[in-house]
């Protein structure tokens, strides 16, 4: 059944903008997704009949708050295929890793090691070179095949037994690449080591099914995701959360305070100190809900279709070489390209003068633009509402670049 | 919007990548990054004996609004020193509207930067490399 783009780009109001007269051609899904109208729709609700703080309230107003935000927790945990109390609210996919690293790195000790990949978001690496500061653990990394990949032949060789987890980007935020979860959770099971993945780009994309992913923990942004900013999501298994200690201490995430001794409460509220981003969280489960109401298998047919298109199209362009798997095989729709001659920030900002928004620089991937021995990419990140239209004005605009900027 | 940005001035400033390359033996070398866009400027001079400026070289890894400045400030440099170097500085801010105040050749080129926040710093860049040179 063909993709009913038409209809998905009409639940977007922002996409019938018109600025400077010409109409907005949105490729930086993977900076910032739009939202459509459910969750502003959900937001609002929360702000203008139910706002309160959550939890402690016994008021009407409290009670509302609180089921909602709680609602929201289960449409994020229905999403993910796990239960809602596995579910910690965050505010974003940095703080949820940050916390991962925090908590989950109290537990290891000097000698202990973390094992990344050279293609990792910065949130990937620098919440651990952090952790390895405070604590003596050493980080290893898994170097990028030429075609953009985790290389996963060098597993048997960095993974030791002293390698406590995996952390690894599920779809890498530059080339698009998938990885093959089942391969590196199956090696890693072999020392014993945990799996962290790295959701931002996958998560919007559709339900996932966590279990059945064998992974032990999982983190997404919400903005990303067709949500609000502001929240993000950590699951971890719910041995995981409980032997873990908070990350910051506060209101709600207490058992009993006393000066001479507090005690926590389970998890997740023992990682939700202070108020949540309760608005946000509630658009977020909305969000959720409205991508499990969408057709993927169409919709990742229409943004692969998008893919094609995109890439024939470049191929065209003198001079433009695209970073990332050639094939549309186990990759998702982030392509990362250059044209020769002209520096990525230039491409961007033509794009611009055509209605296009895309990313350029180095998407917090610094090491693996050093591998590359890049200044930066410019980068099409496609969501289910993107149409033909946004793929050939974006085509234009690189043309146009590619003949009056070299 | 962003055609005007890339007015012919500006790209011509860039295309002549004056003072584009390294210096053999430079008496002061700096690099300054960007870490917001990861760009990236390599300053050499050499001075004479009172802190003026013979020579400059410069190598830029970034976008073409920082080479054409890079180019600029090149075509500047040679003679001055620091406090010279603070007076082209002046200009540059003017150019892209950070202060007030009649524009200069070569930097007026950069007026229409002055609508694009997001690009003044590429502007900006070879002149804090310089600054960091002569420091």
């Amino acid at each position: 059944m063909s993709f009913d783009v038409a209809g998905t780009r009409r639940q977007f109001p922002i996409l019938s903008e018109i600025i400077g007269g010409r109409p907005i051609h949105y490729l930086d899904n993977g900076a910032s997704a739009q939202t459509p109208l459910v969750v502003i729709d959900a937001v609002r609700k929360y702000e203008t009949t139910g706002r309160a703080n959550v939890l402690r309230g016994v008021h009407r107003l409290a009670e509302r708050a609180t089921e909602s935000y709680e609602t929201a927790r289960a449409e994020v945990a229905a999403f993910l295929g796990v239960k809602p109390m596995e579910i910690v609210f965050t505010g974003g996919c940095t703080a949820a890793i940050n916390l991962v690293a925090y908590s989950y790195g109290e537990l290891l000790q000097r000698g202990d090691r973390i094992l990344l990949s050279e293609l990792e978001h910065h949130s990937n690496i620098v919440p651990w070179q952090l952790l390895r500061q405070r604590s003596g653990i050493e980080i290893d990394m898994i170097p990028v095949t030429t075609d953009g990949r985790i290389d996963l032949g060098r597993l048997p060789e960095l993974l030791t037994p002293h390698t406590k987890l995996v952390s690894l980007a599920h779809i890498s935020n530059v080339t698009g690449a998938l990885l093959d979860v089942n391969a590196v959770v199956a090696a890693a099971k072999t020392v014993g080591a945990r799996v962290m993945l790295d959701g931002a780009q996958r998560a919007p994309h559709g339900p996932l099914d966590l279990p059945a992913l064998g992974v032990d923990f999982y983190v997404f942004a919400g903005h990303k995701a067709y949500g609000p900013n502001g929240v993000g999501v950590l699951w971890a298994k719910p041995e995981l959360l409980d032997a873990m200690p908070p990350f910051m201490g506060g209101g709600s995430m207490i058992g009993r305070v006393t000066f001479a001794e507090t005690t926590w409460a389970p998890a997740p509220r023992r990682f939700e100190a202070g108020t949540p981003p309760i608005g946000p969280a509630i658009g977020l489960g909305a969000a959720c809900s409205w991508m499990q109401g969408l057709d993927w298998t169409a919709a990742h047919d229409h943004e692969m279709a998008l893919v094609q298109r995109l890439m024939d199209g470049l191929q065209k362009i003198d001079g433009t070489q695209i970073l990332g798997p050639a094939s549309l095989q186990n990759r998702y729709p982030v392509v990362s390209f250059m044209l020769d001659g002209v520096h990525p920030h230039d491409v961007a900002q033509t794009l611009d003068s055509f209605g296009v928004a895309v990313r350029a620089g180095h998407h917090c991937a610094q090491p693996l633009m050093d591998r590359f021995d890049l200044d930066g990419t410019t980068r099409v990140s496609i969501a289910p509402y993107n149409d033909n239209a946004d793929i050939d004005a974006l085509l234009a605009g690189v043309r146009h670049a590619a003949k009056t900027l070299r | 919007m962003s055609d005007e940005l890339y007015q012919d001035k500006i790209v011509a400033l860039a295309k002549a990548r004056t003072g584009a390359g390294k210096l053999a033996a430079p008496t002061r070398t700096a690099r300054r990054d960007n870490p917001l866009c990861g760009d990236r400027v390599i300053i050499d001079v050499t001075l004479d004996g009172v802190g003026k400026i013979v020579e400059i070289g410069h190598q830029v890894r970034g976008c073409l609004l920082c080479q054409a400045s890079a180019s600029a400030l090149a075509s500047l440099a040679v003679g001055r020193d620091a406090a010279g170097i603070a007076e082209i500085r002046h200009d540059a801010e003017r150019a892209i509207g950070r202060e007030e105040g009649v524009l200069h050749e070569p930097y007026a080129a950069f007026a229409p930067v002055a609508a694009h926040k997001s690009r003044q710093e590429c502007v900006l860049l070879p002149l804090e490399a310089l600054k960091d040179a002569l420091s």
